[in-house]
């Protein structure tokens, strides 16, 4: 009942902007993701629609979930990803009986609209050194399999546990590692470099194959599904915004694989940045709105900037975001924080006279506590969309248990002598919670409150993956980018601002220690 | 009767045990610890609920009462003082007058802050911490009889001071009584602090009462070997043989 009051509580703070709605274009975190998703808004944008971008979602859970429940209008996708993550279809298809059938199925079970591919695939490119693979003459994914026994391999956690991913291409080549270890997105192409590892899964159209001189190894057993790229397009805009629909579909067929390609190194290993590429992007296919695109584009740096350069840049010229987002990320804590203060607290007030039931419920909210960030998030999304409100939800939930342990803790062992007096003296239980155990407790409430603080700054980083912005923004962006500078300029800030918390708080510990303790 | 569950099985603590004690009165109940006589006390305010048997204050059976009330209307003090560490020394002492909603509850601080001896008012303002254990255990004594109770019930209330300081609280308890008479039962493991305090000592083992009589007569004839042996390590013997 106090959850619900919270919930709606929160829904009514997130209610931003009237509803004349914008269209919501949302990507996944990667830089691929990032271009298209920029490039869709800026089309809408040229067409006259109002947009709202959420780039960097989760992954292919928390953006087809938002997606489908109209939290998001639309996102690129390939068809591969809605055949095998989605559908859990692996029946081998040529690339237009897979965009048909994916077509088709969104349509019948989800409501939601494929538009025509964009023009290229992406598949997974099982890449190794350009030495390794003269070495052991390397040329198909057949050849690896022969010396895979020798090789460590080094893939993203998603691959590792898709059945369409390592354990399939495994059983299809029989294929057997001497190692695999899991790596982020972010590093791999390093790891690879270094000699770390010597097998990594890339995408075809990646920029950081080409910089690094790697050799994508043949799928010769045709084990991938064809990744096309497409729009995928919300019921409500499908059926609602034909307009915007048509404006999307403009894309349909002009980008091919050597220009997505082109794009990616731009973005990945020359440094510029999305929008720029984008825009440029735009333009040489003639769908651009204004002619300072291409100037923008020559202005553009040469070379991608040093993680050192970034991190100012984002701290220094860009300090308005970051104002913004540290702003953002301040309510996103605060907020949650109180309204888990507002029902922890006299929960545990309510266990401290119910003590029988007090130690499993204690523990209950400390299992809650132990559900990883991003699966609570996923978990939300089919209820509460993305955004402020299951961040929020999130984020509440993660507060209680510390902030429930102190206080039910705080208030039992308060001093028993006193308690026994106040007792004795003929004060009523309701008396001797509220004047005696309540602020004997209070400094060790206050020390549950400023645990649950410090722990809430630090996992709203984490609610830029559901597109509700705060210093998590920049994090996600410079791990998908690969870019330090970036991924600092977020968690620097977060730090910084978990420990102004933290001492901020030990204040108001020190403010409701009673006199004459 | 009170009966407990013990790992070796349920135990009846107090049976069998009456106790009579007279208007203005001071009874001591001695034993060492685990003799029942924190139990027997604490019987009183209800702060123990018996199994059996029936217990009245002022005549008025306990069951009957509503336990915070009945509590209100009963001065406590116990060992280690109780004070409240938060509050000051006058929002401690005048901690019962404002439950029962006294209107003069500032008069009947100072009325009773004078008989444990604080005649001057620079005491109200500090926090127990910041006072000795006798001064402690005065402001406790002085809580205890703030709303005027007719009955009054210590559990141990000099047992952790020094023997001087210890020596002075039992003077100010003898002068306090001599002022406002009123009926006390006193918990003590010192046979030697219950004669100099009490009218008649209830003597306790095992959850029973060994004798009950005046401190003369305890001394002078102990009933069982218990008590006299009780007599003999408190040093009464010897006292007595000399006076």
């Amino acid at each position: 009942m106090k959850l619900l009051i919270v919930l709606v509580l929160a829904m009514a703070l997130a209610q931003d902007a009237p509803r004349a709605r914008p269209i919501v274009v949302a990507s996944k975190p990667f830089g691929e993701s990032y271009i298209l998703c920029e490039m869709f808004a800026q089309l809408l944008e040229a067409r006259g629609f109002r947009v709202d971008r959420r780039p960097g979602l989760g992954a292919t859970e928390i953006a087809f979930a938002a997606l489908r429940n109209g939290s998001i209008d639309v996102y690129p996708e390939y068809t591969g990803t809605g055949l095998l993550a989605i559908l859990a279809d692996t029946t081998r298809r040529t690339p237009a009986q897979a965009f048909t059938h994916v077509a088709s199925e969104f349509r019948r079970q989800f409501g939601v609209t494929w538009l025509p591919p964009l023009g290229f695939e992406n598949t997974y490119a099982i890449s190794v050194r350009r030495e390794t693979a003269t070495q052991y003459s390397l040329r198909t994914l057949t050849d690896l399999a022969r010396v895979a026994p020798s090789l460590r391999a080094g893939f993203t956690a998603d691959f590792i546990g898709r059945h369409d991913g390592l354990p399939g291409l495994a059983r299809a080549y029989g294929l057997g590692f001497r190692e695999v270890r899991p790596l982020l997105a972010a590093v791999k192409y390093q790891a690879l470099a270094s000699g770390g590892v010597d097998v990594i899964d890339g995408y075809s159209t990646d920029g950081l194959i080409a910089r690094y001189d790697l050799v994508v190894l043949a799928d010769d057993r045709g084990f991938f599904p064809p990744y096309q790229a497409a729009a995928l397009v919300s019921a409500a805009v499908a059926r609602d915004d034909p307009r915007a629909v048509a404006a999307l579909a403009e894309l349909s067929g002009r980008i091919d694989g050597a220009t997505m390609r082109a794009l990616n190194r731009k973005l990945e290993v020359d440094g510029v940045s999305v929008d720029m590429v984008a825009r440029g992007a735009l333009d040489s296919l003639g769908l651009g709105s204004t002619s300072r695109a291409t100037a923008d584009a020559q202005r553009a740096p040469a070379g991608r900037m040093s993680a050192w350069d970034s991190f100012v840049h984002a701290m220094v010229n860009d300090r308005a975001a970051l104002a913004r987002r540290t702003w953002r990320h301040l309510v996103l804590s605060a907020v949650s924080l109180v309204a888990a203060a507002l029902v922890a607290i006299p929960f545990a007030l309510v266990l401290e006279r119910r003590r029988r039931l007090a130690e499993p419920l204690v523990r209950v909210t400390g299992l809650l506590q132990t559900i990883p960030g991003i699966a609570l998030l996923a978990f939300m999304i089919p209820l509460l969309g993305i955004g402020i409100v299951p961040a929020l939800v999130a984020l509440f939930v993660y507060s209680l248990y510390p902030i429930v342990r102190n206080t039910y803790s705080g208030v039992r062992d308060a001093d028993p002598v006193a308690v026994n007096a106040a007792h004795a003296l003929g004060m009523t239980p309701a008396q001797v919670l509220r004047l005696v155990r309540l602020p004997l407790a209070a400094p060790t409430i206050m020390a549950g409150v400023r645990t649950a603080a410090v722990i809430n700054v630090g996992t709203a980083t984490l609610a830029a993956f559901i597109g509700a912005g705060g210093l998590g923004e920049p994090i996600v962006t410079g791990l998908a980018l690969s870019d330090t500078g970036l991924i600092l300029s977020g968690a620097v800030p977060a730090a910084v601002l978990a420990l102004l918390v933290d001492v901020a708080l030990a204040g108001c510990e020190r403010a409701v220690r009673p006199k004459g303790l | 009767m009170k009966r407990y569950t013990t790992p070796a099985g349920p135990v009846d603590a107090l049976a069998g045990v009456s106790l009579d004690v007279a208007d203005g009165e001071c009874v001591a109940l001695v034993g060492e610890s685990g003799s029942g006589k924190t139990t027997l006390l604490r019987c009183f305010n209800r702060l123990v609920e018996p199994d059996s048997g029936a217990i009245a204050v002022n005549d008025a059976d306990v069951r009957r009462a509503n336990e915070v009330e009945l509590r209100r209307h009963i001065g406590y003090v116990m060992q280690e003082g109780g004070l409240m560490p938060h509050w000051t020394v006058r929002r401690n002492v005048e901690l019962v007058p404002w439950l029962i909603g006294i209107p003069n509850a500032d008069a009947l601080v100072r009325e009773a802050m004078a008989l444990v001896g604080f005649t001057d008012g620079s005491f109200y303002g500090r926090y127990p911490r910041q006072l000795s254990g006798g001064q402690r255990q005065r402001v406790a004594l002085a809580r205890a009889l703030a709303a005027r109770p007719t009955v009054l019930l210590l559990d141990e209330p000099f047992g952790a001071l020094d023997a001087i300081t210890r020596a002075d609280l039992q003077e100010m308890f003898m002068a306090v009584r001599k002022q406002r008479p009123v009926t006390c039962v006193l918990v003590t493991h010192d046979l030697f602090e219950a004669q100099r305090l009490a009218d008649r000592i209830a003597v306790m083992r095992a959850g029973a009462i060994e004798q009950l009589a005046e401190p003369r007569e305890i001394i002078g004839s102990p009933a069982t070997t218990y008590v006299a042996r009780l007599v003999e390590k408190a040093g009464l013997n010897r006292v007595d043989r000399h006076a």
